[in-house]
């Protein structure tokens, strides 16, 4: 009988470790860190290497606008939905490793909240939960650059993930970001070139590429998942090649994007009841993440407690049964 | 060694007949050499080119018939680990469990809920192919009877499950006789055994094991001329199953191991049915070519056949809908007139939300070779003349009586120098395809 051949690869290169939250002892106010990263093979293939951390949930907490989430999202939240800090303790209740706080209401069309109101919302959550904290801007780059640095300051010292550097909007983010000793997500829209290129420029403007997390864009199962599943897999094989420039830990929006498909909000399909309904969503959202886990993601921003109570599950299953627990 | 595509090609007969499905010999041998073809496929081949192609030319990873024409479905073949490298090229077969020690009025009305199992998306119907049946009862008879059942009524390629090689062979001899069903043993079964149910079955096997046990059992077997044969981890936890199928494969691919070089069959059933769903859809990204499961529930089985879809696209190739005016739902020459480009995802994004919304309109598809809205406008391929063309090859001026159109929120930018272009009306519609239908029903206005 033909002994099997060796199949395993010899890697070079290997995923940084990016530490989020800072305790007391550390200058910050936290209970807990997380921290991602670290892997020096591909997702789960522990017959290979270190497979690094366990994968990261965090929770999808808006500053304002979560009233008009699908209705499968309010019955799970309730209430918490109209403040930040409650939806915050509800989602930490629930299991997730960080809280991701999106200042949406401060986009200009969608209540354009001011930088100080940010600056409160920020500390309102900090100091009702004790995990760490993802401050993510409303996406245009104006307001951004407006409410960002007064986000920060809030938080300062926190070490929290503030996102996000854009090729096109980087250097307000990244100043205040080494001013208040915050990591930074760097945003890149489905390519590789320019998801380099971001690195670059945030390295170039002095932020240590040690402390940066990617976020190539998300896109959910059934829209566009595929193109998202390549661009990591990618990614992934050139940091363990050895490219310093994307060697950097991931970050999947699956929430955001799970809840937009109408197979989420709303099943186009015969058959669908009353009863099995509110399970679509639920599926749709861990699925997209289960995907995405397989071609490399260390953290995934969520929103349905039992979607996140499966795919913590799903994680325990691919994750080597002796993995040391951070 | 792998041979060239030169070398193959010296022992090919050189008639261009075009019965292997490829318009030249030279083309033949050139995918023959890539692991995409098989010398099977070439009809006139001499016995005395084909001892001396042998075994080198094989494909890495070997294609598998399972059932019978025209149901049959074909796995395996595949060319690449990653599917940026090459596409995916047999999607997963997904296959259904069903227990053989149902009595027959349930065992009917799994089939009648296996007809319903279709579901229209980006205008493809995705279904699950297979049902897999599984010897629960622990009676021959018993599963013989569910087999002859379930193929009556549904035809469909199966997988038999049992640990009992008695089992496997009378479902497979009696009812299922031609059929090709993949004979899964389940428990300790030596390649002698499986060797002999395979022959007289005419059937495809499943071996299961760790690598090296299943590597063995693949070589004895094709020491017997046993060679569709499927590799399975079985039940084994998410982790280890993971492991076997990417170890295989790159045994396969990357160091041309023959006794690996076979389709992975991969097993998400359990008690908790959410779990195995979700494994379900990994095991699709991750290799397996015949999926065995529990997701009968619509909401579990959609995401998987979805995540199949997606994962088994062709990374080259945009999957777009003809550039051209769609008609959806009774239109008139007053209906509106909406513009969107010929990516799939955004026009099938775009009809199902005019469907929904029971408002008949015109929708122009824009070519924009298969790319969505703003990667087209930054692409300088949805632009004011581009969309102005596409107006005028699609005759829209013959067939409405208003002269304005809508477009995607997303180019609002575009919205002035569209209308002098094309001297029409330009309204601009919501960013979402998720807002169409309360655009329609309370923005949108006739001039």
């Amino acid at each position: 009988m033909s002994s099997l051949p060796d199949v395993k690869e010899k890697w070079t290169g290997k995923v940084n470790t990016v530490v989020i939250g800072a305790t007391p002892e550390e200058g910050g106010t936290r209970t807990s860190t997380v921290t991602i990263g670290g892997a020096e093979t591909l997702p789960f293939l522990s017959f290979e290497g270190a497979v690094g951390r366990r994968p990261a949930i965090a929770a999808e907490v808006w500053d304002s606008g979560g009233e008009a989430w699908p209705e499968v999202l309010r019955q799970a939240y309730g209430e918490a939905l109209s403040s930040p800090g409650e939806w915050a303790k509800k989602a930490v209740e629930f299991g997730v490793d960080l809280i991701c706080l999106r200042l949406m209401g401060a986009h200009p069309d969608s209540g354009d909240r001011s930088p100080q109101q940010c600056a409160q919302t920020v500390k309102e959550v900090l100091a009702a939960v004790g995990v760490p904290l993802i401050i993510w801007g409303c996406g245009v780059d104006e307001k951004d650059n407006q409410i960002l640095p007064a986000a920060s300051a809030a938080a300062k010292g926190e070490n929290c993930l503030m996102g996000t550097a854009r090729e096109k909007n980087y250097r307000t983010i990244v100043a205040v970001c080494l001013a208040d000793k915050h990591k930074l997500i760097a945003e890149s829209p489905l390519d590789i070139n320019i998801a380099k290129q971001v690195n670059i420029l945030c390295s170039d403007a002095g932020f240590p590429v040690g402390d940066i997390v990617i976020f190539p864009t998300t896109g959910a199962l059934g829209y566009g998942i595929e193109y998202v599943y390549s661009i990591q897999e990618r990614g992934r094989l050139a940091a363990l090649r050895g490219d310093k420039l994307l060697g950097q830990p991931v970050i999947c929006d699956v929430g955001f994007e799970a809840w937009r498909a109408k197979e989420a909000k709303a099943p186009p399909f015969e058959g669908v009841t009353d009863e099995t309904r509110p399970y679509w969503g639920v599926m749709w959202e861990a699925a997209t993440a289960l995907v995405l886990l397989q071609a490399g993601a260390e953290l995934v921003v969520m929103r349905h407690p039992d979607a996140i109570q499966y795919v913590r599950k799903a994680v325990d299953r691919f994750m080597p049964a002796d993995e040391e627990k951070s | 060694m792998a041979l060239t595509g030169l070398e193959i090609y010296k022992h090919l007969p050189k008639e261009n007949c075009k019965e292997c499905g490829v318009p030249t010999c030279l083309a033949f041998a050139m995918k023959v050499a890539a692991g995409q073809a098989g010398l099977d496929d070439c009809p006139r081949l001499s016995d005395q080119a084909r001892a001396q192609l042998g075994e080198a030319s094989a494909p890495p990873q070997r294609l598998v018939k399972i059932g019978a024409d025209p149901n049959a479905i074909q796995v395996g073949q595949e060319t690449a680990l990653f599917r940026h490298d090459d596409k995916f090229h047999h999607p997963t077969a997904v296959a259904l469990r069903i227990s053989d020690a149902e009595d027959e009025p349930a065992l009917r009305q799994r089939c009648q809920a296996f007809r319903k199992l279709q579901f229209l998306r980006v205008g493809v119907t995705i279904h699950p192919d297979m049902i897999a049946l599984a010897d629960e009862s622990g009676s021959p008879d018993k599963m013989q009877a569910a087999a002859e059942v379930i193929y009556n009524e549904l035809g469909v390629p199966m997988v038999l499950m049992s640990d009992k090689i008695e089992a496997l062979s009378a479902a497979a001899m009696g009812p299922l006789n031609g059929s090709r069903p993949v004979l899964y043993c389940t428990g300790q079964a030596g390649a002698d055994e499986l060797a002999d149910l395979a022959q007289r079955t005419s059937s495809p096997v499943c071996v299961a094991g760790e690598l090296q046990a299943a590597a063995d059992t693949v070589e004895a077997l094709a020491a017997k001329g046993v060679r569709d044969v499927l590799i399975s981890r079985g039940a084994a936890p998410a982790r280890e199953a993971l492991a076997f199928a990417t170890q295989s494969r790159r045994a396969a691919l990357n160091k041309k191991f023959r006794p690996l070089g076979c389709p992975i069959l991969a097993v998400a059933c359990g008690e908790d049915k959410t779990a195995a769903a979700l494994d379900a859809c990994a095991h699709v990204a991750k290799y397996a070519a015949v999926l065995v499961c529990d997701a009968w529930p619509p909401h579990l089985l959609v995401p998987i056949l979805t995540t199949r879809q997606n994962v088994y696209s062709d990374p080259q190739k945009p999957v777009q809908v003809e550039a051209k005016l769609y008609d959806v739902g009774e239109t008139s020459a007053d209906s509106p007139l909406l513009v969107t480009t010929n990516f799939s995802l955004s026009y099938y994004s775009v009809e199902s939300e005019v469907e929904a919304s029971r408002i008949p309109c015109r929708i122009l598809a824009v070519d924009t070779e298969g790319t969505s809205v703003l990667t087209a406008w930054a692409a300088d391929k949805f632009n004011p003349e581009t969309i102005a063309a596409a107006l005028k090859a699609a005759g829209v001026e013959e067939k409405v009586a208003h002269r304005q159109l809508v477009i995607p929120g997303h180019v609002a930018v575009i919205a002035a120098s569209l209308a002098e272009e094309c001297g029409w009306k330009v309204l601009v519609g919501p960013k979402e395809a998720s807002g169409i239908g309360p655009y329609l029903k309370n923005d949108y206005k006739m001039a």
